[in-house]
C-alpha cells in the first residue's frame, strides 16, 4: 500500500476555557475537544466523519487545515508534519489542501464579486499570474461546478444556498488542492439541493483524484459518499470501519444507537424499528467520564467501564477498529 | 441615483430644514430680553426707528414670512449686535477659521481612533486592549472645559512651548492644543466604535473562509476586514464631522478663537435673532448634508445597500 496523503496520530486539540475558579491563580482549565484521535487517508478516497454536535468534528477539521492550533500528536500531509508549522508555512499548504464550510452564504464576502472571490486565492498563493490568467481559470472551475459565465460580476447575497456552496467549492478547486475538508457543507441546504452539491462532490473526485474529509451529522449523506467513516464522540473515535461494514455490522453501542436514530423511508419498518434512544446529555468535556467517555450513556455499560481507559484496537475485518471492551462480543441487539 | 439625491434633498432636506428654521425663529422670541434691551436711556423715538429698521415693530408672522423671503434670495439679515456686518459677512467670516479647526482635528481623531481600535481589536484581551479601552473611556468622560485648561496650564504656562491662546491665521503653533482638545472626544468614540466592529467582523465566517484560503492576515485585514468594520465608523462621521466643526464652542472660547463657535454664543448672549438662526441653519443644513454623503458613501463600500 502507498503511503497515505493524511496521517493523523494521537491528535489533541485543547482550549483554555478560563480558570475554575475567580481568583487569579486558580489553575486554568482546558477543554479538549479533540482527543488523541488517529486515522490515514489516502489519495482520492472519502473519509466521512459523524457524531453529535460537541464531539470534536468541526475542531479536528479546523485543526487540520490551521484555522485552530494543533496541541498535540501528530498531522503528516505527504510525509510533511503539520504540528507547529508557523502561520506562513500554513499558507504553502494551501494549494494541497482546502475547506468548505457549513454556511455557504454568510462564508463568503459579501462586499466581493464571485469572480474576486474565486479568483482570490490563485492571485495569492501565486505571485505575478497575470489577470487574463486568473479569469480564465475562474471561468474554467465556474464552469467545473456549474456555474454561469454570465454571473461572474454577481455578489453572493444574490445566489441560493445551493449556488453559494457551489462557489465555495470553486473557490476551493481553483489551486488545485490534493484534498478538500468538507465541514457539514451540506446541512444548511434543502434536501434537493444537498444532493446537487453530493453529487457534485463526488463528481469532482472521481474526475480528479481528489480525497475528501466529510464531516456530516447526516448518516445517509455519509453512507452515500464516504468509502471509510469514523464515528466520534466526545473528541474521541468509537469506531471506524469501511462504510458497509459500519452500516451493516455496527461495532460500537454508540454506532448502533446512531444508526438506530435513522428513519427508515419504509412505514412498515420504521413503526417495527427498535430504536435505541439515548439516555441523558453529552457529559462535559471539560471534565470527561473515567476510562470510556462514552459509559454514562451506554445501555451496555458495566464497572469495568469505567475502570479501563479504552483505545481503539482492530476487529477482524479490513480496518475495522472499535472503542469499546465488549466489542467482538455477540451483538445484544 | 439622480433620483435618490432629489428625493433626498426635495422630500427630506428642505422640509427638515423648514422645521428647524420655524421652530428657532420662535423660540428665541420666546427667551426673555430683546436685542436691544441693554442699550442704556435710548429715547422712545430712537428705539422705534430702531425696531422700524430691523422690522421688530411688525407682527411675528410678518416678521417670519419677511425673514423666509429674505432667506430665499440667500440673505441672512443684518446682525443686531454688530451694526456694521449682515450675518452673512461675519458667518463668512468665522467659518473658515472652524472649518480649519475642525477639519484637522477630524483627520486627526480619524487616523489615531480608527488606528488605535483595529490595534485593540487585534489583542484583543491584552493589556494593549486594556490600555487603549481605558485611555479611550476617559476621553469621553473628561470634559472639554477640564481638558482645555489642563493642557494650557501644562503646554503653554508651565512648559512654556506653545502659547495659550489665540489664532494668528491659524499658525501650527497656535492649532496644537484646540485640535487636541476638540478631536478628544472623537478620538475616543472612534477607537471603540472600530474595536467592537472589528472584533466582531474578525469572527465572522467570511474571514475563517478568507482564512482558509491561505492569505495572509494583513491582506485579510486590508481586503476583507476593513471595510465591513468601518460601516459603523463611516456611520458616526457624518455628524461627528458636523459636531466637531460647530460644536467647537468650549474650545473656540477658550482659546479665543474667532470661529462660529465663538459667534454663536455671543449671538445667544445678546439675542442677535438674524445671528442665531443664520448658524442654526448652517449647522442644520450641514448635519442634513453630512449625512446624505455618509448614505452615498455607504452604497459605495457595502454593495448591499446600493441595490435595494
Amino acid at each position: 500500500m502507498s503511503a497515505p496523503l493524511m496521517d493523523v496520530r494521537d491528535l489533541v486539540v485543547q482550549f483554555n476555557v478560563g480558570r475554575s475558579g475567580l481568583l487569579p491563580w486558580a489553575p486554568a482549565r482546558q477543554l479538549k475537544a479533540v482527543n488523541g484521535v488517529s486515522f490515514s487517508l489516502n489519495a482520492g478516497e472519502t473519509l466521512g466523519i459523524v457524531g453529535e454536535s460537541g464531539c470534536g468534528k468541526s475542531s479536528l477539521a479546523r485543526a487540520l487545515i490551521g484555522l485552530n492550533p494543533i496541541s498535540g500528536g501528530s498531522v503528516k500531509l505527504n510525509g510533511r508534519e503539520l504540528a507547529g508549522l508557523a502561520q506562513g508555512d500554513w499558507r504553502s499548504l494551501r494549494a494541497e489542501m482546502q475547506m468548505i464550510f457549513q454556511d455557504p452564504l454568510s462564508s463568503l464576502n459579501p462586499r466581493m464579486t464571485i469572480g474576486e472571490i474565486i479568483g482570490e486565492p490563485l492571485r495569492m498563493l501565486k505571485a505575478g499570474i497575470s489577470s487574463s490568467d486568473v479569469k480564465a481559470e475562474v471561468e474554467r472551475v465556474m464552469a467545473r461546478v456549474g456555474l454561469l459565465p454570465n454571473v461572474i460580476n454577481r455578489y453572493p447575497h444574490e445566489f441560493s444556498g445551493g449556488q453559494c456552496q457551489r462557489v465555495g467549492i470553486a473557490r476551493a478547486l481553483i489551486v488545485k488542492p490534493k484534498l478538500i475538508i468538507c465541514d457539514e457543507p451540506v446541512s444548511a441546504l434543502d434536501v434537493s439541493i444537498q444532493a446537487q452539491v453530493i453529487n457534485l462532490l463526488m463528481d469532482l473526485q472521481s474526475e480528479e483524484g481528489l480525497a475528501l474529509i466529510f464531516i456530516a451529522h447526516d448518516l445517509a449523506v455519509v453512507k452515500h459518499i464516504a468509502q471509510r467513516v469514523m464515528v466520534m464522540y466526545l473528541g474521541r473515535v468509537m469506531e471506524t470501519a469501511a462504510t458497509d461494514t459500519l452500516f451493516n455490522a455496527p461495532a460500537h453501542p454508540y454506532t448502533r444507537a446512531l444508526l438506530s436514530a435513522v428513519p427508515i423511508p419504509d412505514p412498515a419498518l420504521e413503526r417495527s424499528k427498535v430504536i435505541q434512544i439515548l439516555e441523558g446529555d453529552l457529559p462535559s468535556p471539560i471534565a470527561p467520564p473515567s476510562g470510556c467517555v462514552f459509559r454514562t450513556r451506554c445501555p451496555q455499560a458495566e464497572a469495568a467501564c469505567a475502570a479501563q481507559t479504552v483505545s481503539l484496537r482492530g476487529l477482524a475485518a479490513d480496518s475495522h477498529a472499535v472503542a469499546c471492551i465488549k466489542a467482538g462480543a455477540p451483538e445484544s441487539r | 441615483m439622480l433620483k435618490f439625491i432629489f428625493r433626498r434633498v426635495f422630500l427630506e432636506a428642505l422640509p427638515t430644514l423648514l422645521v428647524l428654521i420655524t421652530v428657532t425663529f420662535f423660540l428665541i422670541r420666546l427667551a426673555p430680553g430683546g436685542p436691544f434691551s441693554s442699550e442704556a436711556n435710548v429715547p422712545p423715538e430712537v428705539m422705534a426707528a430702531i425696531a422700524a429698521k430691523y422690522r421688530l415693530d411688525q407682527p411675528v408672522w410678518q416678521q417670519y414670512l419677511g425673514y423666509l423671503a429674505d432667506l430665499a434670495r440667500g440673505d441672512f439679515g443684518p446682525s443686531f449686535k454688530y451694526k456694521d456686518f449682515s450675518v452673512n459677512d461675519l458667518v463668512y467670516a468665522a467659518a473658515p477659521v472652524s472649518f480649519r479647526l475642525g477639519i484637522m482635528a477630524f483627520i486627526v481623531a480619524m487616523l489615531i481612533g480608527i488606528s488605535a481600535g483595529i490595534t485593540a481589536a487585534l489583542k484583543q484581551n491584552t493589556w494593549v486592549d486594556y490600555a487603549v479601552m481605558g485611555v479611550s473611556m476617559v476621553g469621553v468622560v473628561l470634559p472639554n472645559f477640564v481638558l482645555a485648561p489642563v493642557l494650557a496650564l501644562v503646554f503653554a504656562i508651565w512648559l512654556k512651548w506653545l502659547p495659550a491662546g489665540g489664532w494668528e491665521g491659524g499658525a501650527l503653533a497656535y492649532v496644537v492644543l484646540p485640535v487636541a482638545v476638540l478631536c478628544k472626544h472623537y478620538i475616543s468614540v472612534i477607537a471603540r466604535i472600530t474595536r467592537g466592529s472589528m472584533i466582531e467582523v474578525l469572527s465572522s465566517p467570511f474571514i475563517r473562509t478568507a482564512r482558509a484560503k491561505g492569505l495572509p492576515m494583513g491582506y485579510i485585514l486590508r481586503r476583507h476586514a476593513m471595510k465591513p468594520a468601518l460601516l459603523p465608523v463611516i456611520s458616526y462621521l457624518g455628524p461627528a464631522f458636523v459636531g466637531i466643526i460647530t460644536g467647537s464652542v468650549v474650545v473656540e472660547t477658550f482659546f479665543g478663537i474667532p470661529g462660529i463657535g465663538q459667534l454663536f454664543v455671543n449671538g445667544a448672549l445678546n439675542r442677535d435673532y438674524p445671528m442665531v438662526l443664520g448658524l442654526t441653519i448652517l449647522v442644520g443644513a450641514l448635519t442634513i448634508f453630512f449625512n446624505a454623503v455618509v448614505d452615498i458613501l455607504y452604497g459605495f463600500i457595502d454593495p448591499r445597500i446600493r441595490i435595494h
